[in-house]
């Protein structure tokens, strides 16, 4: 390329050695690579692999409903197949589609080498892969979830429900804990490891987005969770949560489930505005209007979105002041969205507009979207969503927001990143057929779903009778969706095979201004060196800041100790602190991912032996990672990256990565054991007697397991200030004693509902208060492995007064613990007793 | 007046404030309004009582929406400087948060005015 820079010999040893580090290995080791390209690419592919399999299921659902009285398929097929059809469509391919994005461009558009946890996202890409193959393989046997992608109890918890509601919960939950690991390597990354100069107010907006989104998944997936466990306790043992002969009630499920799902639409949407944000300014011709108000649209609308779950449930006969609260912050919501919209119109009005084929499915993509924004107005307003409620109006509405918000930028995304993947460029002829084909294949289909509902057609019928006016519009959409197939077979088509044919080209062929077109598709190291950044827009910005970064003139250049290397900077001003040694090329990724994954699909088939052997296996690989992976003490306290900077090449506490990640990780368990305790009051307000009438855990043990947990926690919070100033010796005495004394609490906590005879299976009290116990001990059993692994360390010489990290982390995981402690023995021991 | 108003922090998280007094407001609401309909022996069954302390939440929340606002006024120079603030500057940087935490004060205002609207027009815990 023209660009290519002129390198001395010492230069050039010093970029072989740097290709040496980051290279993938070969053969079948291929697939143990944890580099942020090649994970991406393979979360991305799957990502769209799922996409397809749901998108070929919806052709059935569409041929089954295209003339009445139909018999295609059997009607348990098509429950199977429009429930799965929406399950993988949300769970399988809108979520994970972006934070397979995301790790893909996340590290070239920061300037950092790879994402801060290489493994944890190999690790969560295999979770995903496993958990997708496990739930989308179901429908081949037979076995498909089949009571709707929401799996609404009594319908789900009853027997009719079979196999499949299991693995829905299952898989899916396995799923989730993919998607949080993604989420804490995304925070951790946008905070910690962009270039150098790149502040938060010359931070690409696609950063912006994904910080929040990501954000936005460590409060809303937890719900879920804790709903999965609930409801799996129900149907594995009978436990009454949503059963209201035992005093359960289904509507918690449905307020678990949409404090997840309205959110999630959000986490869905945002990062294809992110992809918008990012097309609109290279095709303008401009930097972006309004840099600020998008910040305010991305927060906003994170925060503004988990205050519209009850509008899924208007019709549930919740008081009407509770439904207006919820209508209003539904209507309001729909101010920071149209902000979005206005600022990518004022940047084209402003600029000088390119219709290439991204922006052909930008604009594309925003229409539908206003449209579908529109009726979701329309929906907000509950007199009127109690006529439309549950009918095809629905249908049409959610579609219009979904394929407009998040598929249609998407393909956007594809035609426009696709240089990046090997440097060859998508067909623009085949980009335009499909474009068209896919917009009117669209609106033919969708359009028609409005009147079909405003006439009374409700969701998930198998069939309807001829006559009642549906048949028309059933048939308008079913034609229209064959050609929308069409459409995006063609996009398929030019993906595998049309591509292959064309010669490499331009990496960076629309002259876009964003760090990440700064990359060399043939290379893995992210960046050849990591320049330092002085613009929102730096190649345009900064002619020659491409040469200088690919001569290696910037900083971090060498890999002269042969390790993985990339840089920690500062949150606000990104002022760099310390060099981070990622780990590297791991086979424990798949080992854990696997063991994992048989945990899950052991308990779906209530295979308790194997699902207990596939645990401990779990715990045993993941504590090897951390062991071998993690921690490392440096060979020397300091490392030069060029232009005179020296950082250190070891932190702990606030400073170090692996805090963040904890404290993150244990917002989200934060925020699952919320949503039980939410449980606990949800029953204590529909009950006069919320107890029923049995005994509950009485005062004594819960607040004995209280005050050994505290006595834990300080135990541990003086080990390391003790270890800090040199006491090795009573700092492993310390850690010792905090085991034993949580032992002794996780024991006391059981023994409270035990002692008194409480039978979780008889009533949801005591059944709500044993979840609660046992999801303390649980956490205080891991608290004793951390504590215990701290000891390890230290008897080891791997965790000492300097190098304290791991300390520091668990310090803080007892910290989330102790509040845990506080909450749930005030509330299971004192609640009952105040009232 | 500006001697009231505490020190200038430096972090990111003071752009979350405002949106976060709208969560804590919508959560009261909706909390308070749930336990007042289902359980009238705990809270009493004079409606008013409700919309009485529901106008007084929003009151509180309003007031320190509006502290929020003058804090990130005040970070953005008392609007002395127009955005896009883009340069590489450490001045530059705070004034972006200040204007974006300005811009978020005056969303987190209006919603949670439209928050409270219901309690306005609704006058019974009908279902």
């Amino acid at each position: 390329m023209s660009d290519a820079p002129t390198l001395t010999p010492e230069k050039r040893a010093e970029e072989e050695q740097l290709r040496a580090v980051w290279a993938n290995p070969s053969g079948w080791r291929y697939w143990t690579s944890v580099n942020n390209s090649q994970v991406g690419l393979w979360y991305g592919s799957t990502a769209f692999a799922f996409m397809l399999f749901a998108g070929l299921l919806a052709l059935l659902v569409r041929a089954q409903l295209a003339v009445p009285e139909n018999d295609l398929i059997s009607a348990e097929l098509y429950n199977q197949a429009y429930t799965l059809h929406g399950t993988v469509m949300m769970f399988l391919f809108a979520v994970p589609i972006f934070e397979a994005v995301a790790i893909f461009l996340l590290p070239p558009m920061l300037g950092a080498r790879d994402m801060p946890f290489p493994r944890l996202g190999a690790f969560g890409f295999w979770s995903f892969l496993i958990g997708g193959v496990f739930v989308c393989g179901s429908i081949f046997f037979g076995a498909a979830p089949n009571s709707g992608w929401f799996m609404y109890p009594p319908l789900a918890t009853s027997e009719q429900a079979g196999i499949g509601a299991d693995i829905w919960l299952l898989g899916l939950s396995f799923i989730e804990v993919a998607s949080l690991a993604a989420a804490v390597e995304l925070i951790v990354g946008i905070m910690k490891c962009r270039a150098p100069g790149m502040r938060v107010n010359l931070m690409p907006l696609f950063a912006w987005y994904l910080l929040i989104v990501a954000g936005m998944i460590v409060f809303a997936f937890p719900p879920l969770i804790a709903g999965d466990l609930l409801f799996e306790m129900q149907r594995m043992f009978d436990w009454p949560f949503f059963d209201p002969e035992r005093g359960g009630d289904p509507l918690l499920w449905q307020h678990l489930f949409w404090i997840f799902g309205h959110p999630e639409v959000y986490i869905i949407f945002l990062p294809a505005i992110a992809l918008l944000a990012m097309i609109i300014p290279t095709f303008s011709g401009r930097p972006i209007i309004g840099y600020s108000w998008i910040v305010l649209a991305a927060v906003g609308t994170g925060f503004l979105s988990f205050g519209l779950w009850v509008h899924h449930m208007f019709a549930t006969g919740l008081p009407q002041i509770s439904l207006a609260f919820f209508s209003a912050a539904s209507e309001a919501v729909a101010i920071p969205t149209a902000v979005q919209i206005f600022v990518f119109i004022a940047t084209m009005l402003a600029g000088r507009v390119i219709f290439s084929t991204p922006m052909l499915f930008a604009m594309g993509g925003i229409a539908i979207f206003v449209m579908g924004g529109l009726t979701g107005v329309m929906v907000a307003l509950a007199p009127f969503d109690w006529q439309a409620h549950d009918t095809y109006f629905i249908v049409a509405h959610l579609h219009y927001v979904l394929i407009g918000g998040m598929l249609f930028p998407v393909f956007a995304g594809l035609y426009y990143y696709y240089p990046l993947i090997d440097g060859r460029h998508m067909s623009d002829k085949v980009g335009r057929f499909a474009f068209w084909m896919m917009f009117c294949g669209f609106n033919i289909t969708f359009f028609p779903m409005h009147l079909a509902g405003l006439r009374g057609m409700p969701r998930r019928v198998y069939t309807y009778p001829a006559d009642i006016g549906w048949d028309w519009f059933n048939l308008i959409s079913t034609m229209g969706a064959v050609v929308l197939g069409i459409g995006m077979f063609a996009v398929v088509v030019d993906v595998t095979l049309h591509r292959r044919r064309q010669p490499k080209g331009e990496v960076n062929p629309w002259k876009a201004g964003t760090l990440e077109w700064i990359s060399e598709p043939e290379e893995n190291w992210g960046v050849r060196s990591i320049p330092h950044i002085e613009s929102r827009y730096p190649l345009w910005d900064h002619a020659s800041l491409a040469r200088e970064v690919k001569a290696g003139e910037w900083y971090l250049a060498d890999a002269s100790e042969g390790r993985r290397e990339t840089l920690v900077t500062s949150v606000l001003d990104a002022e760099p602190e310390q060099v981070l040694r990622v780990s590297g090329t791991s086979y424990m990724t798949i080992v854990s991912a696997v063991t994992l994954g048989t945990v899950f699909v052991a308990l779906t088939f209530k295979w308790w032996i194997v699902s207990l052997l596939s645990g401990l296996a779990f715990i045993a690989a993941v504590l090897y990672w951390l062991w071998t992976g993690t921690g490392e003490i440096p060979e020397k306290d300091e490392k030069d990256i060029g232009r005179g900077i020296r950082l250190p090449l070891y932190s702990s506490g606030v400073k170090s990565a692996g805090w963040w990640a904890m404290f993150i990780t244990m917002t989200g368990d934060g925020t699952a054991c919320a949503s039980l305790v939410f449980g606990y009051f949800f029953f204590w307000t529909i009950h006069e007697d919320f107890t029923g009438g049995l005994t509950g855990p009485g005062v004594l043990w819960p607040m004995m397991a209280l005050a050994l947990f505290v006595l834990a926690w300080a135990a541990t919070v003086v080990a390391r200030e003790v270890n800090r100033r040199g006491g090795k010796t009573a700092a492993r005495m310390l850690l010792g004693l905090g085991g034993v004394l949580s032992a002794a609490g996780c024991a006391a906590a059981l023994a409270g509902p035990w002692t008194t005879g409480m039978y979780p299976t008889a009533h949801v009290y005591p059944a709500i208060v044993w979840i609660l116990v046992i999801w303390a001990a649980v956490h205080g059993a891991l608290g004793i492995i951390m504590q215990l692994y701290c000891l390890a360390r230290s008897y080891a010489g791997r965790l000492t007064p300097r190098y304290d990290m791991e300390l520091h982390n668990v310090v803080l995981y007892w910290h989330f613990m102790l509040v845990t402690a506080l909450i749930t023995f005030s509330v299971v021991g004192l609640f009952p007793e105040a009232i | 007046m500006w001697r009231v108003l505490p020190k200038e922090i430096e972090s990111l998280w003071t752009l979350f404030t405002a949106p976060v007094v709208w969560a804590l407001h919508f959560l009261a609401c909706y909390v308070g309004a749930a336990i007042f309909c289902e359980k009238p022996s705990f809270l009493g069954s004079d409606f008013d009582n409700l919309r009485i302390a529901v106008a007084s939440i929003t009151v509180v929340a309003l007031a320190m929406i509006v502290v929020s606002a003058l804090l990130a006024y005040r970070q953005w120079g008392f609007g002395t400087g127009d955005p896009p603030h883009d340069e590489p500057t450490h001045r530059d940087r705070a004034l972006f948060q200040g204007y974006a935490t300005l811009l978020l004060s005056g969303l987190s205002f209006v919603a949670v005015i439209f928050t409270a609207l219901p309690a306005l027009f609704v006058t019974e815990c009908l279902r």
